[in-house]
């Protein structure tokens, strides 16, 4: 749905991408990851038009992005604002109607969504009376009221409280499943093992890191694999395995990890533990999103 | 409708609907007739009756009993001086005192209570004239029908060959003019620096990367700056119409019916005046002066100057003002920036006061084609009275204020543009220049 291919983008001062290349397919949630300062933002700002950049292309559907796209795309900055002086209702109906809404559908929609978030009685108070959660309610509505294809959140979890955080995911993903396409930069790592169906890495102005998350994580696997044994007496390991923890449970089983040198497989271990005990369970230890992150950076520090 | 129709209709209606700006909006031609009409009142009124005691030290007692008595005046003679603690004592509220040598010196002294107003010391002087004259008349046994006839007192019209009308009004035009010209500073320092608020107020709001994700950047400057004039020019086209209706009343309310506009529009004014003083029922010749005068005064001309000046000039501050909100982080920050903006502003009031005196001078001429200043000095040309062959100079000014406008938009535009998404930097001149530099 949304490409970028190439794209570089300098500054007065500094450059801010070089040649970064992404994809994101239609109806995903695509998590965009990064160190601070590694040039998330300003991509987010290439693709909502704001800046545009030196080199390369982004197309959204197969057409180059261009103003009409304006009104296809929702976007929630990290830096989140109002204007507080001015009444909720009748701000809303401005920000949807800068977006391309007419008066009487941007009032549709903004009376869906304040009975779907229960803030009908907001309408006439203005900005500076809504506390910062609030807020953020009122801003998330603002960002999706003109029913985006593509809905842009940065950092879309930061100063949210747990109750708002789990309302706003439950909105990301009904919009998901509406048909939205979803690109979300954070830090937040564990969000996106639980949301997002892909990401990008970007660190020091470069994209590091990229695809769908299962791949990306079986990528980074590190062929270690936890047992569960019983019965066991001193196992001796074959010496492509190397046995990194021990445990006994409660129960009088074992946890065993395991690491396995590189091309050998986890059968191969089997056959040589079947004869010694008894094996109740095998799994993989796969990497977090997280270590992947501090490990991908720190190796391009 | 656009979406910048949009940005100025939210602009103009967000500022209009604001309690500030209906009370200036009431209030300001309130306290500018306030001022006025308590300046004339001031001037003209009496503080009750003046009990004048005159203490006459010439050898003949040249006044005794020769004042003229008239309502809120009586007057009291002695030879004898009265010490400071007498007078304050008695019922005098004033005391003049005529010199030994008032023939040759032809001085006397007052000493008051409460400062006498022009109106009372002009009667006791024209009556101490009077006296004098008289006295000295007989002195040289010259009858007053001869002095009459020899007494005389010139007086002159004078014409600009280039126009048709009367130019004595010229001082008169030129306070006008300086009006108009501070109406224009203060409209555009006013209203560019709502400008500014308002861009600094998006920025530390955050809602301006929401507003350039809808709109171009230039779209929510322009926007802005638009609705904000139009704020303005409802500001003034309010206080015009409310003047316009408070000066009305004034007038029927002050003259009554003596007073008839069409005699004055006839340019028969001075003879008007003249009748109308020779009725002692009449208002005071200077209350006709002042309406007369504010008859003359080419309204229409002086309002469609206004508003092309106005327009002209608030747009080519406003960009810099929006630039200026663009580049900083609150309006703390704003100072180093600001002062070279408001130093044009200034200068070019100051140049204004020259081009009242010389309006055909270079300083006027100069600055009233520069267009930082053009606003300002030819609005007070205009007032003055511009000579039809200098009308090229008129269109001059007036298209190289658009081109400046323009010009001062593009490269504020530029600044606005990086400005709006710098946060946390203090920003110097050089790094100013890098910006409008980068395409």
């Amino acid at each position: 749905m949304l490409e970028i291919k190439e794209v570089s983008k300098t500054y007065v001062n500094h450059q801010a991408l070089k040649k970064v290349s992404l994809e994101v397919q239609q109806g995903e949630i695509f998590g965009l990851l990064g160190p601070n300062g590694a040039g998330k933002t300003t991509l987010i700002r290439i693709i909502n038009q704001i800046t545009a950049p030196d080199t390369g292309i982004v197309t959204l559907n197969g057409q180059k992005l261009n103003p009409s796209h304006i009104q296809d795309i929702g976007y929630l900055p990290e830096e989140r604002g109002l204007y507080k002086k001015m009444a909720v209702g009748e701000q809303c109906i401005y920000l949807a109607r800068l977006k391309g809404l007419d008066a009487a559908q941007a009032k549709k929609q903004i009376k869906f969504w304040f009975d779907r978030f229960e803030i009908g009685s907001w309408w006439n108070k203005k900005v500076e009376e809504l506390s910062k959660g609030m807020a953020q309610k009122l801003q998330f509505i603002t960002t999706v009221i003109h029913e985006p294809k593509l809905i842009i959140l940065d950092e879309p979890f930061s100063g949210f409280d747990p109750i708002n955080t789990a309302l706003i995911k439950g909105e990301i993903m009904r919009l998901k499943e509406e048909g939205a396409t979803i690109m979300l930069s954070t830090h937040n790592m564990a969000s996106v093992e639980e949301i997002c169906d892909s990401f990008a890495l970007i660190n020091k102005s470069n994209k590091v890191l990229g695809g769908k998350v299962n791949q990306v994580k079986r990528d980074f696997a590190p062929n270690a694999w936890e047992l569960m044994v019983s019965g066991a007496n001193g196992i001796n390991f074959p010496e492509f395995a190397h046995l990194q923890e021990e445990s006994k449970m409660a129960d009088g089983s074992q946890k065993l990890i395991v690491k396995l040198a590189d091309g050998r497989a986890l059968n191969e271990l089997l056959t040589s533990l079947i004869p010694q005990c008894n094996i109740i369970a095998a799994k993989e230890i796969l990497p977090s999103m997280s270590e992947i992150f501090i490990d991908v950076v720190n190796q391009n520090a | 409708m656009g979406k910048i129709g949009l940005i100025i209709q939210r602009e103009y209606f967000s500022r209009v609907k604001k309690k500030s700006f209906i009370i200036m909006t009431l209030l300001g031609p309130l306290l500018m007739a306030g001022v006025f009409a308590g300046a004339i009142f001031l001037s003209l009124s009496e503080s009750g009756t003046q009990n004048v005691l005159v203490i006459d030290k010439s050898p003949l007692n040249l006044t005794e009993g020769l004042f003229t008595e008239k309502e809120d005046f009586t007057f009291s003679y002695t030879t004898e001086d009265i010490t400071d603690e007498e007078f304050v004592e008695s019922d005098y509220t004033m005391m003049l005192y005529i010199p030994q040598n008032v023939v040759q010196t032809n001085k006397g002294v007052i000493y008051y209570k409460d400062a006498p107003s022009f109106i009372t010391q002009g009667y006791l002087k024209s009556q101490m004239e009077n006296i004098l004259e008289n006295y000295k008349l007989e002195l040289n046994d010259i009858s007053q029908a001869t002095y009459a006839h020899i007494n005389t007192k010139f007086d002159f019209s004078s014409r600009d060959i280039h126009k048709k009308e009367d130019d004595s009004y010229h001082k008169e035009l030129a306070i006008v003019g300086f009006a108009f010209a501070f109406l224009i500073y203060m409209f555009v320092f006013m209203y560019g620096v709502q400008v500014m608020r308002g861009v600094i107020e998006e920025k530390t709001n955050r809602i301006v990367e929401v507003l350039i994700s809808s709109v171009k950047p230039f779209q929510l400057m322009m926007g802005k700056i638009l609705g904000i004039a139009l704020v303005g020019l409802t500001q003034f086209i309010m206080w015009i119409v409310l003047t316009l209706v408070l000066t009305t009343s004034a007038q029927a309310l002050l003259l009554g019916d003596k007073f008839d506009p069409d005699i004055l529009s006839q340019q028969i004014s001075k003879e008007a005046v003249q009748e109308i003083q020779q009725n002692e029922a009449g208002p005071s010749s200077e209350l006709v002066a002042i309406f007369d005068f504010i008859d003359r005064i080419n309204f229409p001309l002086m309002i469609g100057m206004f508003i092309f000046y106005f327009i002209g000039g608030y747009l080519l501050y406003a960009a810099l003002f929006a630039a200026v909100g663009a580049a900083v982080d609150n309006e703390t920050d704003t100072q180093q920036f600001m002062l070279p903006i408001t130093i044009p502003l200034i200068f070019a009031l100051i140049v204004g006061e020259f081009a009242v005196t010389n309006p055909e001078g270079p300083a006027a001429f100069w600055f009233s084609l520069i267009p930082f200043t053009s606003p300002i000095v030819m609005m007070l040309r205009v007032a003055v009275g511009f000579d039809a062959s200098s009308m090229w100079q008129l269109i001059l000014s007036m298209s190289l204020l658009i081109g400046g406008f323009l010009a001062t938009t593009w490269v504020a535009a530029k600044i606005y543009r990086v400005g709006i998404l710098m946060y946390g930097k203090k920003v110097s001149y050089k790094e100013l220049w890098k910006w409008i530099k980068y395409h």
